[in-house]
């Protein structure tokens, strides 16, 4: 009896152990099939022209760290995260030194070491070589490797959060030996190296044909047992959202698609079907109305919609340098209807520039979830902005008519058409424009159109800052940010509002190592500037993607890639 | 006829010329930024140090003139090199023309992506030509009848119903409901065995159809008018009088006769071939050369964009050439001097 007893424990513990053991076996489940309808056109991250080379990268190339799709930071190649607590950081906050594991190779079986990342670091703080996450590596004085696995950034001022360089998909390490000789303007050239960098990630790259299609294989060296689950992984681009989410949540041909931009009417039917999940993550995209606070006439010539003067602008906008009227503008919105018809699950109504990470978020400015077109009417009357013949309010011989762009997109549009008609119910006439994206954005100095030179009254775009850190974001709104013709409009305060309590904040921030102060001072400036109605936050925007209900794993990510954890992906 | 093809040829080249510097100044006046499609986390210093690594800080002339030196003279070096070994000059230090958004060289780009194009694009005209010509022959033949009515009808569907609208229905019937066919091209399927031979089959159905139904439309309208003006003609009665058979009289005659526009045409839809279907690749994710050229546009990679239209200037004006010289050939009435 006992011997049959221990027989049995013994073989339900064999086929366990066996089971598992079969269970956890590295590329056990075929090909994965990703769908990114705008196609990667490189797989060297720091030549990126975008997020999707950021993505593609992103399973080959890693950081120290990587946040999650709830912001948090994890140790990814190093062994823990470096704190004051635990002497990561000095006291000073002028330096941080990592630690990376142990016995991490490269997928081409070399040892993984801290000259790789400072070479990581010259490659992209060169000048020539047009690395576009440069400002990542900013204010740093060197990177020196303390030992073969021990790195220290030393920085020319404190920074209260080091955590920008090697950290998160816009800062990966390479190897220094498949690189070495492509710094500099030599580094457009290493075409072959660009295509197929060696990394420590699940996957290596096995073919790459820019803009079109990526295929990958499972790293056989990858430092977890059992992972990645799936051998191979096919990258596919190009196309479209609408028919991206259709090949995910309909003929189920991929198994996940991402930054779904489509109509939320159409991917609702979609999901209706059964086959697949749509996630939705909110990162710190917030679509908002931008306020111009000097005045943009054509009559003023090369002074058009430029700030002239010290703290006080002496080119003030003819009405909305008027607080009644930006508030009764933003009163007037009903934002709700503007997330119902454009954004669906993908967005919620937003009421601050800086929505998230949630420790972050201010309550103090909830009150603009509501319309309130009585209170709108009230305040304009009450400031002396008296209804015409036409309907549309003025005062001193300034009427309300406003000159409101954007990019060319169909929801964008569709924003406008509501908006146009919310302010014509407080008397103002609205024109709507909209522009191309390629011209709007691409800060062409010799272009009147772009949102930088903001040759209009209110503008609309979407902005965010990328890690969990707002204090650079934040900083865009002090009054040497301003956009001008003196800096080829190259600052971030493209309302051009100039207020010395913010700049002092923004000062304070930058010396603060406090948690709580930091999210103080934050606080404190998202609520100066949303009540003084310097921008009109309209929509908090997510990040939608879809993945077939045949695999589990995808858990989305704002703050970082979305194929963050794919090596843990697998067959349902 | 020699001497008319040297002129042309030589009087080609000038107009080349002109038509480079034109499509140069007019993407170096657009208001555009090969910055554009960066976040907007991306700060405005790195960007200019971007545009500066690119080039772009040098005057218009002579990144003109570059262009010009890595086209004509560095690419057609490399070109030699690899296809036959022979290496002139400095290779290891010759400039190519660079792609602005892969930072590879564009002639390796087209050189990738020629092949889905050609199979697609160039398939689909074929097949129009081949379902066009004999629907044509017969519309005109048996005019105003059922065949002719219905003809026309779908004709006029094919050629005014755009292709993005066709694909869709395509992918949504097809791909969607009945299962039939992927929706999505795999440009990596490679045809090692007969599964995979019906795979890329498969694959290339819908799209070939959406654009063979395009362009038979288009071309079954010219073979009908082209052979119904032939009917009519004093020769037509002449071989029929002789005895001839009706079929000899249709099919050796009047179709011969009757080819001449059709062949030019068709001699000059060939360039569009390798311009690509650039709606129906996106719809179908193809990614030929006419969604390189869209992205290309949209991302504002100007060398790749002003070496692909050069590309195609280039068989447009080669084709154009064909097609005269073709005609005369054909048509006996036809001299050259």
């Amino acid at each position: 009896m006992r011997k049959t007893l221990l027989l049995s424990i013994a073989l339900t513990s064999a086929v366990a152990l066996a089971g598992t053991a079969w269970a956890a076996e590295r590329g056990r489940d075929g090909e994965l099939r990703l769908l990114y309808w705008q196609a990667p056109s490189t797989m060297m991250p720091y030549l990126s022209g975008g997020t999707k080379e950021l993505e593609a990268s992103s399973v080959v190339i890693e950081p120290l760290a990587r946040y999650d799709n709830d912001g948090k930071m994890h140790p990814w190649l190093a062994e823990e995260i470096p704190t004051v607590a635990n002497g990561g950081v000095s006291e000073d906050l002028k330096s941080i030194t990592w630690k990376i594991k142990p016995g991490i190779k490269w997928s081409d079986g070399s040892e993984l070491t801290s000259a790789d990342a400072v070479f990581t670091y010259e490659y992209c703080s060169h000048p020539d070589t047009g690395c576009t996450s440069s400002n990542y590596f900013n204010d740093i004085v060197s990177v020196d490797a303390l030992d073969s696995h021990t790195i220290q950034i030393n920085f020319t001022v404190a920074k209260p959060f080091p955590y920008a360089p090697f950290v998160g998909y816009n800062a990966p390490i390479m190897q220094k030996a498949q690189f070495d000789g492509c710094i500099g303007a030599k580094a457009q050239e290493c075409t072959e190296q660009n295509f197929n960098p060696i990394g420590t990630g699940p996957f290596k790259v096995v073919d790459f044909k820019p803009n079109d299609v990526i295929v990958f294989e499972a790293n056989e060296l990858y430092r977890e047992e059992g992972q990645p689950a799936f051998s191979k992984l096919l990258f596919k681009g190009g196309g479209d959202a609408t028919s991206a989410a259709r090949s995910v949540l309909e003929t189920s041909e991929m198994h996940y698609a991402w930054n779904l931009q489509v109509e939320p009417e159409i991917l609702t039917k979609m999901a209706e079907a059964g086959k697949g999940t749509i996630i939705a993550g909110f990162g710190t995209s917030v679509e908002r109305l931008m306020v111009n606070f000097t005045n943009p006439d054509p009559d003023l010539g090369d002074d058009r919609a430029e700030y002239l003067g010290g703290n006080n602008n002496r080119n003030p906008h003819p009405f909305l340098a008027d607080y009644a009227v930006r508030r009764a503008l933003s009163l007037a919105i009903d934002r709700q209807i503007l997330v119902d018809a454009g954004y669906g699950s993908a967005g919620k109504v937003g009421c601050n520039v800086l929505p998230a990470p949630a420790i972050y978020a201010s309550d103090a400015n909830d009150e603009c979830k509501t319309q309130n077109v009585d209170e709108a009417n009230r305040i304009l009357d009450e400031a002396g902005w008296v209804r015409g013949s036409d309907g549309i309010r003025a005062k001193g011989g300034v009427r309300l008519s406003i000159l409101y762009q954007t990019s060319t997109n169909s929801v964008r549009q569709g924003t406008q058409a509501f908006i146009k008609e919310m302010w014509k119910a407080i008397g103002v006439e609205t024109e709507l424009r909209n522009l191309s994206a390629s011209v709007f954005f691409g800060g062409d100095p010799g272009s009147p159109d772009t949102y930088q030179k903001f040759y209009a009254d209110i503008e609309m775009y979407t902005n965010n800052f990328s890690g969990t850190d707002p204090e650079t974001y934040m900083a865009n709104w002090t009054c040497k940010q301003v956009s001008r013709r003196a800096n080829t409009w190259g600052g971030g305060n493209m309302p051009r509002w100039c207020n010395p309590d913010y700049d002092a904040l923004s000062a304070e921030m930058s010396t603060t190592a406090d948690l709580d102060d930091r999210i103080r001072l934050a606080k404190a400036m998202n609520d100066m500037l949303m009540q003084d109605y310097a921008m009109i936050p309209l929509i908090h925007r997510g990040g939608v993607s879809a993945f077939s209900n045949v695999i589990e794993g995808p858990r989305g990510n704002e703050w970082d890639s979305e194929l963050w954890n794919i090596a843990e992906w697998h067959l349902r | 006829m020699i001497q008319y093809i040297i002129r042309r040829l030589l009087a080609a080249i000038p107009t080349l010329l002109v038509i480079s510097f034109v499509i140069f100044a007019i993407l170096d006046l657009a208001p555009n930024d090969p910055t554009g499609n960066l976040p907007m986390t991306v700060p405005p210093e790195v960007r200019e140090q971007i545009r500066i690594s690119l080039g772009l800080d040098q005057p218009m002339h002579i990144r003109y003139y570059k262009w010009l030196v890595q086209f004509f003279v560095n690419e057609p070096l490399n070109i030699l090199q690899h296809s036959f070994g022979v290496t002139i000059g400095d290779a290891e230090n010759r400039t190519r023309i660079l792609s602005w958004a892969t930072r590879s060289p564009v002639i390796d780009l087209i050189v990738e992506r020629t092949p889905q194009t050609l199979w697609v694009v160039g398939l689909s005209f074929l097949f129009g030509i081949l379902i066009a010509i004999p629907i044509g022959i017969v519309q005109a033949y048996r005019q105003y009848s059922l065949f002719d009515q219905i003809g026309t009808f779908v004709a006029m569907l094919g050629f005014s119903v755009p292709t993005f609208f066709t694909g869709v229905v395509a992918i949504i019937l097809f791909s969607v409901q009945l299962k039939w066919f992927p929706m999505i091209y795999d440009t990596t399927l490679e045809i090692t065995s007969w599964d995979n031979f019906v795979l890329q089959v498969k694959q290339m159905i819908m799209p070939v159809t959406v654009l063979a139904f395009y362009q038979a439309s288009q071309l079954s309208r010219f073979m009908r008018a082209a052979i119904l003006d032939n009917l009519n003609l004093d020769y037509v009665r002449t071989a029929r009088s002789k005895g001839r058979s009706e079929n000899a009289v249709l099919m050796i005659h009047v179709l011969r006769n009757s080819l001449i526009p059709i062949v030019t045409l068709i001699a000059l839809g060939i360039p569009t071939i390798f311009g690509g279907a650039i709606i129906t690749e996106q719809i179908f994710r193809v990614n030929g050369l006419g969604q390189l050229l869209i992205i290309a546009i949209e991302g504002a990679d100007i060398p790749t964009v002003q070496t692909l239209t050069f590309l195609f200037a280039i068989l447009i004006v080669l084709f154009n050439l064909i097609a005269d010289v073709l005609y005369g050939m054909l048509d006996p009435r036809i001299r050259y001097d």
